[in-house]
């Protein structure tokens, strides 16, 4: 029930418009608000939520904040006009009001806090591709493989075979999984126009499920300091009609670059605003190599020490079983758990 | 000198270290070394040194050690507001391909340095001041449990101060915000001394924080007047006690997680690192743990100043009293259920980050009912706007967008495109700026005529008022808005031109602020120049309720030369009403604490140690440690502790009291 009022475009388009008119939203309405008018459903969703959080609020603020004007200008002590009751400290029924009126407000958010944190839990594949438009059933999601690099994002196709630097193109009404860890210290993924954003972790998988809706060329930026070329981590994020991701898989792929074991380990090594760079081929399972922190030659996969076996796997392993995709969503965890 | 002789003597410590190269600085240090001799030249001439030594540095009376702590907050709020000034600055220039003024290395340390001092260094110091002063005089007490650990304490927050203000001239600071998050604070990416600048600056200031903490709960538990149950104690008293109980609660856990990471850096061990089993995901709930009650430990003595403050100024009994302090309670407690809020987007479950989300909502209730009871407490007052007043009522005001917009942070999908944003940190600024800082300003406006015995100039204090409310709404409302356009925090330069414009107003609203700050200083050295004009002989100028407002302004040493008997929870408003009289005569010698180096020394041997540590200079090390613990001992034989302040001389300070009331005609 709450989620349907959440989505106001469909149902509620005159309380949207009431929810417009509110002070804060007015000021705003002149600059280009991303968080407020995104590209994506996920994002769209969340600015929602913004909206009807405030406005919830706003209930009981709003009148504070004329009672503090009031009552200040009123009880001025040059207007004798007003009565004093210097020992009036108490009132059951007040109390009972001020302690109430704010509860009430908490319950109401609360709930919609709990529906709409299991709703928009990035672990979840989205529920609709827009609002009135559900996933289609033969719609398989896109996969995307995200390593944060110092300073620099690497997103892999596995399932296209190609890879790229700091560039980020999926296609529009399309869901796409991304499957997140770093290389070295935190980061986020944020890409405001589609979705919020999740953390990369050495050693550890995060996921985020998202889907943008207008074709379009958006911001991506990592949130989360992560030392000196941290103002330079950002990409552009391209959605493009099927046609146009299918052109544009084909031209990378055949991009001469090859991102494997050498490769990676050279673009691993620290690095600032780095252009945007395609790979043609991927060796295979090199994400959860990144993820075990395995990629070098002869170290040892977390995966793999963690339950005792110790061995070295050869650098073209095939994935790494332990974090292998298509579990269901395991919160983030060192590989090892998920096995 | 052989390359093994200089290692030994100096560690890593080389004169590369000294940063002659950065023009920045060394203008800084210029000025800082200029003022500093002028200041120890001015002290030598008006030979004051003796008297700061005797009076100020070693005494341990409660009262001129709370005004050191006010003191250091001052000093520091001047270094810490310069760093704020220098990244306004440089987010309003780096645009177009420009790269500002600022290098990665030095804009990373000044925004690092910036949170580390506003909290540990100036907001703390300026809450520790005002409860070490106040408590003691609202209760009834002649000090403090505990009057040498308390010198102890504050020393031990300069000594950690002036470890982060060293860091500026020798090596350099932390480059990875105020928090040092693993992995990034470990060796593998931090491997300079900066973030162990950060460990021990706060481990030895957090010796001080600890045992003051201790201290002023001891203080609140057995040192209350007959008569004052805990629910006839004032409410600023109450909010004392519960931030002290926070701070013992929560800061043990900041000692150990920054020892956790010590014994990654120095040890090689591995809890927070990304290897060997390590996990940083560790460091980051340990260090929320204590940092979200920390929120609280800042901002519940300011909702008890403005507790105090609006009854005062309102003439009128504080509304709600019992709901009040319940509110205090539960805010404490659940203060210790919400930490994961500051990391929705690390990927725990729907229902962890719900159940965490739900619980910070929950805190805005009592918080929401303390608004209220201060909205019923001016409700039928007759509210005198004096500085004190204007200062709660801007509270009010600014406070609960703050509180809103942190309820917003509080719902976990909203929190995934605000957190980390420019959004999140107009929030924070939003309930510190709005809420512990004008709280410290409305306290040091309300109970300085207590502390020195004359008011502050109104004139220069609404110049800093209106700068300081006008400038943090022009600095911050571009914050919340660039954060709604997707802008995150600690960026150094920026693509999108059309950003500029809101960094621009952001940077004209902290040089708004910084006439509110010259306005302050201006106001107190006016207001000390005017002082025979702005005299307040009846140590009660306000209309005051608390019995800090029964004793003559400033207090005697002793504070109260009869313990007073408490009757009503307004115990002075309700001897004023009975018209009781205050003693004449029957006066008693009074046993008291004597000053005491002991606290300057330990606390300067443990900086020594400290910097030992930061440049490996391991022989400084074990002298200083060996000479903090030699001195302790030797310090636990001193007997002469105390001593007798005659009857006498009791008789003629309060002889002389009563005969300057007869004369105000009180």
């Amino acid at each position: 029930m709450i989620m349907h009022i959440m989505h106001p475009q469909t149902r509620n388009g005159k309380w949207r418009r009431a929810l417009a008119t509110l002070p804060l939203i007015a000021a705003l309405g002149g600059c280009d608000m991303v968080v407020m008018n995104p590209a994506g459903d996920v994002a769209r969703q969340q600015a929602d939520l913004i909206l009807w959080s405030t406005g919830l609020m706003l209930l009981i603020i709003i009148p504070v904040m004329a009672l503090t004007v009031i009552f200040a200008w009123r009880y001025r002590a040059s207007n004798k006009d007003t009565d004093y009751a210097p020992d009036w400290d108490h009132s059951t029924a007040l109390e009972l009001v001020i302690w109430s009126a704010p509860l009430l407000i908490i319950i109401a958010l609360g709930a919609l806090t709990w529906v709409a944190t299991h709703t928009l839990d990035p672990y979840r594949e989205v529920g609709r591709i827009a609002a009135g438009k559900p996933v289609p059933a033969d719609q398989k999601p896109l996969d995307v493989e995200v390593v944060s690099l110092d300073w620099k994002w690497l997103f892999i196709y596995p399932e296209q075979g190609v890879a790229t630097v700091n560039e980020l193109v999926v296609p529009v009404d399309r869901q796409v999984r991304f499957r997140l860890t770093s290389s070295d210290v935190m980061n986020t993924f944020y890409v405001p126009a589609m979705a919020g954003m999740i953390y990369t972790m050495a050693g550890m998988e995060t996921k985020l499920h998202a889907v943008l809706n207008k074709p379009g060329n958006y911001a991506g930026m990592s949130a989360n300091y992560s030392g000196a070329g941290f103002s330079g981590m950002h990409f552009r994020t391209h959605a493009l009609d099927e046609a146009g991701f299918a052109r544009w898989v084909a031209s990378t792929k055949a991009a001469a670059g090859k991102l494997d074991t050498a490769t990676y380990l050279k673009l691993e090594q620290p690095s600032e605003r780095v252009p945007v760079m395609h790979f043609g081929t991927v060796e295979r399972g090199l994400f959860d190599r990144a993820v075990n922190q395995c990629v070098r030659p002869g170290a040892p996969c977390m995966s793999e020490s963690m339950h005792g076996h110790g061995h070295i796997p050869a650098p073209a392993a095939t994935a790494a079983p332990a974090a292998a995709a298509g579990q269901h969503p395991h919160h983030p965890s060192t590989s090892s758990t998920g096995a | 000198m052989s390359e093994a002789v200089t290692k030994f003597l100096f560690g890593r410590l080389t004169l590369e270290a000294i940063p002659y190269h950065e023009p920045i600085l060394l203008g800084t240090f210029a000025m800082v070394a200029l003022g500093g001799i002028a200041l120890v030249g001015a002290l030598s001439y008006y030979k004051l040194w003796n008297y700061l030594w005797r009076e100020w540095f070693t005494t341990v009376d409660h009262k001129r050690i709370g005004i050191m702590y006010l003191v250091l907050g001052t000093v520091m709020l001047l270094r810490g507001f310069a760093d704020a000034i220098m990244m306004r600055l440089q987010q309003a220039i780096a645009f177009n391909g420009s790269e500002g003024y600022l290098p990665a290395h030095h804009y990373d340390q000044v925004f690092t340095a910036h949170g580390v001092i506003m909290i540990f260094f100036v907001a703390m110091p300026f809450v520790t001041g005002l409860m070490n002063y106040i408590v003691p005089l609202q209760i009834g007490a002649r000090d403090v449990s505990f009057p040498f650990l308390n010198n102890f304490s504050f020393w031990m927050t300069t000594a950690g101060a002036i470890l982060v203000m060293m860091s500026l001239f020798v090596g350099e600071f932390a480059r990875t915000g105020w928090l040092a998050m693993a992995p990034l604070s470990g060796l593998d990416y931090s491997p300079d001394v900066g973030v162990d600048y950060y460990i021990w600056a706060l481990q030895i200031a957090g010796v001080g924080t600890l045992l003051s903490g201790v201290n002023l709960i001891a203080t609140i538990v057995k040192l209350r007047a007959p008569g004052m149950t805990l629910m006839k104690m004032p409410v600023f008293t109450w909010s004392a006690l519960v931030t002290n109980v926070l701070i013992v609660a929560a800061f043990p856990v900041l000692t150990a997680v920054l020892a956790l990471l010590g014994a990654d850096r120095y040890l090689g061990t591995h809890f927070f690192t990304n290897e060997a089993g390590g996990n940083p995901m560790m460091y980051v709930n340990m260090i929320w743990i204590w940092g979200h009650p920390e929120v609280y430990i800042l901002v519940l003595p300011a909702f008890g100043v403005f507790s105090e403050v609006v009854s005062t100024f309102s003439s009128k009994r504080l509304f709600g009293y019992t709901s009040m302090v319940y509110a205090l309670i539960v805010i404490c407690i659940l203060s210790y259920l919400v930490w994961l809020h500051h990391f929705f987007t690390m990927g725990s479950g729907a229902t962890v980050n719900s159940f965490f989300g739900i619980t910070t909502m929950i805190i805005s209730i009592p918080t929401g009912a303390k608004i209220f009871n201060w909205l019923f407490t001016m409700y039928r007052g007759r509210i005198r706007f004096e500085l004190p007043m204007m200062w709660s009522i801007a509270f009010m005001l600014t406070f609960v967008i703050g509180g809103m917009t942190g309820v917003l942070l509080a719902v976990p999908p909203a929190d995934f495109v605000l957190h980390n944003s420019l959004f999140l940190v107009a929030h924070f600024h939003n309930v510190i700026i709005g809420g512990v800082l004008f709280g410290m300003f409305a306290g040091i406006n309300y109970w300085w005529p207590k502390a020195f015995g004359f008011k502050l100039d109104r004139t220069w204090g609404l110049v800093s008022f209106w700068s300081w409310v006008i400038g943090f709404w022009v600095a911050f409302t571009p914050l919340y808005i660039v954060g709604l356009m997707g802008v995150t925090r600690r960026l150094r330069t920026f693509e999108d031109p059309s950003l500029q414009i809101w960094f621009v107003i952001a940077a004209v609203g902290a040089g708004i602020i910084a006439i509110g700050i010259a306005a302050f200083l201006i106001q107190i050295a006016v207001s000390i120049r005017n002082r025979e004009a702005l005299k307040d002989v009846t140590g009660d100028p306000w209309h005051g309720r608390t019995l800090e407002w029964s004793t003559s302004s400033p207090p005697p040493d002793y504070n109260f030369a009869f313990t007073p008997v408490i009757h009503d929870l307004d115990a002075w408003d309700d001897m004023k009403a009975k018209n009781q009289m205050a003693p004449t005569q029957g006066w008693l010698d009074i046993h008291m604490p004597r000053n005491t180096g002991a606290g300057v020394i330990l606390a300067g041997l443990s900086m020594i140690v400290g910097f030992g540590l930061i440049w490996h200079i391991w022989w400084m090390v074990g002298l200083g440690m060996l000479s903090v613990i030699g001195y302790a001992i030797f310090h636990s034989f001193d007997y002469d502790r105390d001593f007798n302040i005659p009857a006498a001389e009791v008789a003629a300070t309060e002889t002389a009291r009563l005969k300057a009331l007869a004369a105000a005609g009180a």
